[in-house]
């Protein structure tokens, strides 16, 4: 189906797991565009720079240097002209006051880094396939909250 | 003198698309991603004066039956889960291919192919939005949700919610809860 690509932003200081993410995404059918920054100061950047085209889904690591996932979440909430990026936090920990306070934030998914690629690969899929169907059936982004 | 300029090609086209549809009163709803909802039945002739007028802009309206047909079984669907109090579960398939006038099988390969889920998850999707927006306005608690959408018991419900989600209903609401009073201060 002819298709615009779906544009992704991934904020990872651990280059492995930046790298293991963007090879998941070639395996899945949905057409996508991948890029990524290293810090939350660079994320932030990257979001404020006109030059760069909003991203529809974020994924964000909570534990990055120079500025935290945290951080960055309330930051993009408050911003009108970014409010409305899909957001994934995309954590090694999941403990389940992180995981309520990133939601009360406004984060829209939760995911744990899987520990193999077969299931990133699955999850991934899960999440695009969900948030397609936010972007295309009319669904109420407000009440937008996942948790794998 | 020379000026560069800037632009957001997003921003360029739904400005011209929302002022053409203002003027050709038509309601409409731009879902980005290059999808527009008309939300009314567009006569052919209207549809033509839009697409000529789009097109001085390098805009063009893809009609395709297919994206059509999925359409439909979209709004079938969801007016199913909205207006009915009761769902035909057990009989969705035969209704939907009596509907739309074609084999089951076919309906259900064209809806994969197109929408990256299936009919069967697309129905749970539904549901669960319904059921959040009734959890959200708090006039209903959760054995009445469960009721009002088919669910056999609250327990059942609560099972498909936590599946669909990953949070319980009530995990649901406690953080909607919260993130009201966040933003109210």
């Amino acid at each position: 189906m002819n298709q615009h690509p779906i544009r992704i932003l991934l904020a990872d200081d651990d280059e492995d797991d930046v790298f293991f993410f963007k090879d998941a995404f070639l395996e899945i059918k949905i057409k996508t565009e991948v890029n990524s920054v290293k810090d939350g100061v660079a994320l932030m950047e990257y979001l404020n720079s006109p030059n760069d085209p909003i991203p529809h889904v974020l994924f964000l690591d909570l534990n990055m240097p120079k500025k935290n996932g945290i951080d960055c979440l309330k930051e993009i909430k408050q911003n009108v002209r970014l409010k409305d990026i899909a957001i994934v936090i995309y954590s090694t920990s999941a403990s389940d006051e992180d995981i309520e306070e990133t939601f009360v934030q406004g984060a829209n998914v939760y995911l744990k880094k899987p520990s193999n690629f077969n299931t990133l690969k699955k999850v991934l899929s899960q999440v695009i396939s969900i948030n397609w169907q936010y972007q295309t059936s009319g669904l109420n982004r407000d009440n937008f909250l996942l948790q794998l | 003198m020379k000026y560069y300029i800037k632009y957001d090609i997003n921003v360029s086209c739904k400005k011209i698309i929302q002022d053409h549809m203002t003027r050709l009163q038509l309601k409409h709803l731009y879902l980005g991603l290059g999808l527009l909802e008309i939300e009314e039945v567009i006569s052919d002739e209207k549809l033509t004066q839009l697409n000529s007028e789009l097109s001085l802009y390098g805009i063009e309206i893809v009609e395709n039956s297919k994206s059509q047909l999925v359409q439909k079984i979209k709004e079938i669907i969801i007016d199913m889960v909205y207006k009915e109090e009761k769902l035909p579960v057990s009989k969705i398939s035969a209704y939907l291919a009596d509907k739309l006038n074609h084999s089951y099988g076919y309906i259900s390969n064209l809806f994969s192919e197109l929408t990256f889920t299936s009919i069967e998850n697309f129905i749970i999707l539904q549901k669960i939005e319904r059921a959040k927006q009734l959890i959200t306005t708090n006039e209903f608690n959760f054995t009445e949700i469960s009721f009002k959408l088919n669910y056999s018991s609250v327990a059942h419900f609560s099972t498909q919610f936590k599946n669909a989600t990953g949070l319980t209903p009530s995990a649901f609401q406690r953080i909607i809860k919260k993130r009201q009073d966040n933003l109210l201060g």
